[in-house]
C-alpha cells in the first residue's frame, strides 16, 4: 500500500523530468508520456480506492515513516500517511489530472510550448500528491510551495501577455502572505513538540503542552496558509486573476485541486484548532462565500463568473470547517471538484469555440471570453450544453445531484451551529444567501451564453462543437455530478449517507479541557437540522434560479431597470467591492511611498555621503600613500637600495673571484676552519 | 701503538697533502697531493676499522678508495696533459682564461 503511494507521488516528477529536459524531441511533443503517468497514477488511486471500499473500514489508516536526517539531538521524520481522506483526495486529483490532460491535448494543441505545458502540469500532479500523502507538517509546507510554483507557471504560462505575467506574479505573492503565517505557525508547533508529523503534533496537544491562547495563534498562523491557497477573503484576490492561464489549467488547479489544498490542510488540523479559532475560521468562510458570490453575479467574464463562484464555494467549506462540519466541507470539496472542474472544462470549450470562430473571421479585437458576445450557443454546441447545465444544476444545489447533498450538509452543519450559538445567526444567514447568489448567477450564465438571441450572426455561423478530446471529460465530470456516485448504497436522492458519509468520520476535537462538541453531537445537531436545511436551501435555490428565468431568460424584468434601482450595489459588485483598490491605496501605495522615501535615503544621503565618501577617502588616502611611501620610500629607498646594496656588495666581492683555484681551496679551508671554531664554542 | 698514534699519523699526512694542494703551482704535484689526503683517510679507515669493530667494512672502504684514485689519477692526468696541449705548461695558475 505504501508502495502504491510512493508509486502515485515519484510518476508524475519521473514524467516532469523527462518532459521538461527532452519532451519537444519525443513523439507527438510527449504529450503520451505525461497522459500515461498521470493515468497510471490513476489507476493505481482507483485500485487503492476499491480496496477501501472492500475493506470498508472508517478507522483505516497505513503510515510509514522515514528519518530524513539526524542533527544532533534533532532527529527529523517525514513519511506517507495513507488513509481514507487520502485515498479519496488522491482519486479526485488523479481523476481530474487525467481528464484535464486528455482535454488539454486538444485545447493546447496550436500552442508552441505544448510539451513544457504538459511538463507543468505532471509538476503540479506530483506536488499536489505530495500534499495529500505527506503525514507532516513539514512535507505539506514543502509540497505547498511546489504547487505555488506550478500554479505561478501555469498561470503565467502565456506570459507574452502582459495580464498573464501580472497574473501570476499577484498569485505568487499573495499567496506568500498566508504561506509567511503557515510557517510561523508551523515553527510555533515543532518549537515545542520537536516533530512535524501529524501523529506527535495531535499527542502534544492532547496532552496540553500549549496553553489555548498559544494554540489558537498557532491554528490561525497555520489557517492563514490554507486561505492564501484557498482564496479566503481577503487573500481572494489572486483566484480571479489566475484565471489567465489556459482554461484546463484553471479546472485542475484554480477550481478543483490546488486551492482545495487548504481546505484539506484545515480539515487534518481540525482537532487541534481551539474554539476561538475556529469561530475565526467560520466567520472567514461565510464572509468570503457570501462575498464572492455578490461578485459574481455582475461579471461578464464567463471564467471570472466560475472563479468567483470557486471562491464563494470554497468560503462554504472553510465555514463547514469553522462550525464543525468538517466531513461535510469534505464532502462538499469532493463534488465541489468534480462539477467546478467540468464547468471550467465547459467554459473552455465555449471559448475554445468562440476563439476559432473569431479567429475564422479575422477578429482578434473581441473578446472570446466576454458572455455578452456570446447566447444561443445550445443548438451549436449540444455535448456542452448539457454538461454545463447538469454541473450548474449540481452547483445550485437541486436535488438529484451531488452539490444538493454536500451544500445541504455544509448548511444543516451551519444552521445547527447557528441555532446553539444564537448570537452567531449572521454565519447561517451568509451561507444561505450565499446560496441564493450562486443559483442566480449560475443561470445567468447559462441563459445568457446558451440562449436568447446570438450577439453577432457572423460569430454565431462559425460556433462548432468542440473535438471528442474535449467532449469525453466534460461528459463524464458532469455524470460525476449524479448523487448516487457519492451515496451509494443509499438511493434516497434527499439523504447523503451511504459510502463517503460512512467511510470519513470526523475526530473529536483534541484542545484539552474544552467545550467543543464530540463528533457524534455535532452529528446530532445537524441531523436534527438537516431537514430545515432542505427545506431552506430548496427554496433560496428555486428563489435564485427564478430571478435569473425572470430577467435573463423571459425578459420580464429588464436588468437595467435594476441596475438602476440598485445602482451603488451593482457598482460594488461590479468593481469587486473595490478590494484591488483598497488594498491597492492602503497597502500597496503606501508601501511604495515608503519604499520611494527609503530609496531617497539610500540614494542621496547613504550613496552620496556614505559609501560616496569612503570612495573619496580611499582615494585620497591611497594619493598621499602612494606618493610619501610607496614612490618615496619604498621605492626610492627599499627597493632603490636593495639595488644599490647589491651592485656595491658585487663590485667588492668579484675581487675575490681570482680565477685561481688554490685561492678558492684556501677560502673554503678557512670556511671548514670557521665552522670548526663554530662548533666548538 | 694505540689508536691515538695512527690519527696523528693521518693528520700529518692529510695536512701535509692539503698544504702541497693550496701551495704547488705544478699540476701533477698538486695530484700527487690528493693522493696524500685520500692515503690519509685510508690509514683512518682502517685504524677505525681495527679499533672499534672487529669486522673489515674499513678494508673493504680503503680498497675502494684506493680503486676510486686509481681512476681519479686518470681522469686528472688526461687533464693534465689537456692543459698542456692548451697552454704549453702544466701550471694551473695559466689555466685563468675564464676569470677574464
Amino acid at each position: 500500500m505504501i508502495n502504491y503511494g510512493i508509486a502515485i507521488l515519484l510518476l508524475p516528477l519521473l514524467s516532469f523530468i523527462i518532459m521538461i529536459f527532452v519532451g519537444k524531441k519525443l513523439p507527438n511533443r510527449g504529450d503520451w508520456l505525461s497522459i500515461g503517468s498521470v493515468a497510471i497514477t490513476f489507476c493505481l488511486s482507483l485500485s487503492l480506492f476499491i480496496m477501501m471500499l472492500f475493506k470498508y473500514d472508517p478507522y483505516f489508516k497505513v503510515e510509514k515513516i522515514f528519518t530524513w536526517f539526524n542533527l544532533g539531538t534533532l532527529d527529523l521524520k517525514i513519511g506517507i500517511l495513507i488513509d481514507n481522506i487520502t485515498i479519496i483526495m488522491l482519486l479526485v486529483v488523479s481523476l481530474v489530472s487525467t481528464l484535464v490532460h486528455i482535454y488539454s491535448t486538444s485545447y493546447m494543441k496550436e500552442d508552441s510550448r505544448y510539451s513544457r505545458y504538459f511538463a507543468f502540469l505532471s509538476l503540479f500532479t506530483f506536488s499536489m500528491n505530495g500534499i495529500i500523502l505527506s503525514n507532516n507538517l513539514l512535507g505539506i509546507y514543502i509540497f505547498w510551495e511546489l504547487v505555488g510554483l506550478s500554479s505561478y507557471l501555469l498561470i503565467g504560462f502565456w506570459f507574452e501577455k502582459e495580464s498573464a505575467a501580472n497574473a501570476s506574479k499577484k498569485a505568487f505573492l499573495v499567496n506568500r502572505v498566508g504561506d509567511i503565517g503557515m510557517f510561523i505557525g508551523i515553527m510555533l508547533f515543532f518549537s515545542s513538540i520537536g516533530s512535524f508529523l501529524f501523529k506527535d503534533l495531535y499527542l502534544g496537544v492532547s496532552q496540553g503542552m500549549f496553553s489555548v491562547d498559544t494554540l489558537t495563534i498557532a491554528g490561525l498562523c497555520l489557517f492563514a496558509g490554507a486561505v492564501g491557497k484557498s482564496a479566503q477573503f481577503p487573500l481572494h484576490i489572486w483566484l480571479p486573476d489566475a484565471m489567465e492561464g489556459p482554461t484546463p489549467v484553471s479546472a485542475l488547479i484554480h477550481a478543483a485541486t490546488m486551492v482545495a489544498a487548504g481546505v484539506y490542510l484545515a480539515f487534518r488540523l481540525f482537532p487541534i484548532f481551539t474554539p476561538q479559532a475556529l469561530t475565526i475560521i467560520a466567520y472567514v468562510g461565510a464572509i468570503t462565500a457570501v462575498f464572492a458570490a455578490i461578485i459574481a453575479i455582475t461579471q461578464n467574464d464567463i471564467k471570472k463568473v466560475l472563479a468567483y463562484s470557486t471562491v464563494s464555494q470554497l468560503g462554504y467549506m472553510i465555514l463547514a470547517v469553522g462550525v464543525g462540519a468538517y466531513t461535510y466541507g469534505f464532502f462538499h470539496l469532493v463534488t465541489h471538484a468534480a462539477f467546478k472542474a467540468g464547468l471550467f472544462l465547459c467554459s473552455g470549450s465555449v471559448i475554445h469555440a468562440m476563439h476559432h470562430a473569431y479567429h475564422k473571421l479575422d477578429d482578434h479585437k473581441s473578446d472570446a471570453q466576454d458572455m455578452r458576445n456570446m447566447g444561443g450557443l445550445k443548438d451549436k454546441m449540444p455535448v456542452t450544453f448539457y454538461s454545463m447545465l447538469f454541473c450548474t444544476i449540481a452547483l445550485s444545489g437541486i436535488p438529484f445531484t451531488s452539490g444538493f447533498l454536500s451544500k445541504d450538509a455544509v448548511l444543516a452543519g451551519t444552521l445547527a451551529f447557528s441555532s446553539q450559538y444564537p448570537n452567531h445567526f449572521l454565519l447561517s444567514l451568509f451561507g444561505f444567501s450565499a446560496a441564493l447568489f450562486t443559483a442566480f448567477y449560475m443561470f445567468r450564465l447559462i441563459f445568457l451564453t446558451f440562449y436568447g438571441k446570438p450577439n453577432s450572426k457572423k460569430v454565431f455561423d462559425n460556433i462548432h462543437e468542440s473535438p471528442i478530446q474535449m467532449t469525453t471529460p466534460l461528459i463524464i465530470l458532469s455524470s460525476l455530478s449524479f448523487f448516487l456516485f457519492f451515496t451509494f448504497p443509499n438511493f434516497n436522492p434527499l439523504s447523503y449517507d451511504g459510502w463517503f458519509m460512512t467511510l470519513v468520520k470526523s475526530k473529536d476535537s483534541l484542545v484539552p479541557g474544552y467545550l467543543n462538541p464530540t463528533a457524534y453531537q455535532i452529528k446530532e445537531e445537524i441531523g436534527q437540522a438537516h431537514n430545515l436545511a432542505l427545506f431552506l436551501s430548496l427554496s433560496v435555490a428555486a428563489l435564485g434560479i427564478g430571478f435569473a428565468f425572470l430577467i435573463y431568460y423571459s425578459k420580464l424584468i429588464s436588468p437595467d431597470s435594476i441596475y438602476r434601482r440598485l445602482k451603488v450595489l451593482h457598482n460594488l459588485s461590479f468593481n469587486k467591492f473595490f478590494i484591488d483598490e483598497i488594498l491597492k491605496k492602503y497597502l500597496i501605495d503606501p508601501f511604495l511611498k515608503i519604499s520611494k522615501y527609503i530609496a531617497i535615503f539610500d540614494w542621496d544621503v547613504y550613496d552620496k555621503y556614505f559609501i560616496n565618501g569612503f570612495g573619496r577617502i580611499t582615494e585620497n588616502f591611497s594619493k598621499t600613500v602612494g606618493n610619501l611611501w610607496d614612490y618615496k620610500f619604498l621605492d626610492q629607498k627599499i627597493i632603490d637600495g636593495f639595488g644599490r646594496i647589491t651592485k656595491f656588495s658585487g663590485s667588492k666581492l668579484r675581487l675575490i673571484q681570482s680565477g685561481k683555484i688554490q685561492n678558492y681551496l684556501i677560502l673554503v679551508l678557512v670556511g671548514i676552519i670557521i665552522l670548526y671554531v663554530f662548533q666548538a664554542i | 701503538m694505540d689508536l691515538n698514534s695512527y690519527l696523528i699519523i693521518s693528520a700529518i699526512l692529510f695536512s701535509l697533502g692539503l698544504f702541497g694542494v693550496i701551495t704547488r703551482r705544478n699540476g701533477v704535484a698538486v695530484l700527487m697531493s690528493i693522493e696524500l689526503i685520500l692515503n690519509a683517510a685510508n690509514i683512518n679507515f682502517i685504524a677505525f676499522s681495527r679499533y672499534s669493530g672487529m669486522d673489515f667494512s674499513g678494508h673493504i672502504f680503503s680498497l675502494f678508495v684506493i680503486i676510486l684514485a686509481a681512476a681519479e689519477a686518470a681522469v686528472a692526468l688526461a687533464i693534465i696533459l689537456n692543459i698542456f696541449n692548451n697552454f704549453g705548461s702544466i701550471n694551473i695558475d695559466d689555466a685563468n682564461k675564464m676569470s677574464q
